[in-house]
């Protein structure tokens, strides 16, 4: 599977040929080297570990940097993506290009916080009504049944902590491949604040 | 940012906005049907321009037929060819929204006559 780790820069709008208006994402790709190979016969599978944006050496653990010794800077952002579509070598520096000819993507970032939030932002719970003597208003309501089983099941829907979760957003079309900028633009949004950190990946289901 | 701003820059026509609220301009549109292409032209007063950068739009408002018809257009659309003004208005505000309500003489907008040079 082709991926590549990349910065979300923010959203803008394109006109295609037609005039037509495109919102989109832009998301920078910045120096992808390729940390480490793992083949069949060393590790029983294989994958492409690939680094991005540099951490300053005195900030890495010497086993953290003893990774990438002999072959770039500590990278602060390491990930493994398996059964790497492209013949890569250790070292080698990977760009938005592998992306050329891909129309659809999927990204994985880290969704915004919204700290501790009700029922209804949560899980989209209807709420009660307003006025009209109502004193049912945002609660979540019932949670259980009666005497049996006479308690609430594991995993209910109720308020919590939103957001700041692994999320991934599937099939959004690839609208340009800039290899200058080294940016690529997606159709629509995509998890997580701008400036945070986002895995590109082919497609699954296209 | 400036990633963002140099992906805008690249799409944005130079000098598009050569005319202000209050003018009576005439917006030379395109349109593609199948394999033609031909110019609509839609005449009428500005009565906003919106946003800012790329997503600059402006609504024309005209009367046909005795109906109220307002178009909102990008400004830097690739199927907004051009747009010519015809006449100045002499304004005191960025949104005309008022001459939705107003018929007849009320709802005109007076020339801007620049004064001459002493």
């Amino acid at each position: 599977m082709l991926g590549l780790i990349g910065k979300k820069v923010g959203m803008t709008q394109v006109f295609d040929a037609q005039g037509r208006l495109t919102p989109v994402t832009v998301i920078k790709i910045e120096g992808n080297v390729v940390v480490a190979d793992r083949t069949e016969e060393k590790n029983g599978y294989k994958a492409a570990v690939l680094g991005s944006i540099d951490k300053k050496k005195s900030r890495c653990t010497k086993p953290y940097a003893g990774q990438f010794e002999g072959i770039c800077e500590p990278k602060q952002c390491l990930v493994e993506f398996r059964d790497y579509d492209k013949e890569v070598k250790v070292g080698e520096v990977l760009g938005v290009d592998i992306f050329k000819d891909i129309a659809f993507v999927d990204v994985t970032g880290t969704s915004k916080g919204k700290g501790y939030q009700g029922g209804m932002k949560r899980h989209g719970f209807g709420g009660g009504r307003a006025t009209h003597g109502s004193k049912f208003h945002r609660d979540i309501g019932g949670t259980a049944m009666s005497s049996t089983p006479a308690r609430t099941f594991k995993g209910h829907r109720m308020a919590g902590h939103m957001g700041n979760e692994r999320c991934t957003v599937q099939n959004l079309r690839v609208v340009r491949v800039d290899e200058e900028m080294q940016v690529l633009m997606v159709k629509g949004a995509i998890p997580g604040p701008a400036q945070s950190v986002v895995i590109v990946k082919k497609a699954i289901k296209k | 940012m400036d990633v963002i701003r140099a992906i805008e820059a690249e799409q944005m026509k130079e000098n598009a906005e050569n005319f202000s609220v209050g003018d009576t301009v005439k917006v030379f549109f395109k349109i593609v049907e199948g394999a033609n292409e031909r110019i609509q032209i839609f005449e009428g007063l500005v009565i906003a321009k919106n946003n800012s950068g790329i997503r600059r739009t402006f609504i024309v408002r005209k009367i046909s037929y005795g109906v109220g018809v307002e178009r909102i257009f990008p400004l830097h659309s690739p199927r907004v060819e051009k747009v010519e003004v015809i006449r100045r208005g002499r304004v005191r505000r960025a949104k005309l929204y008022y001459i939705r309500d107003k018929v007849g003489k009320a709802a005109k907008v007076p020339e801007y006559i620049r004064k001459k040079e002493a």
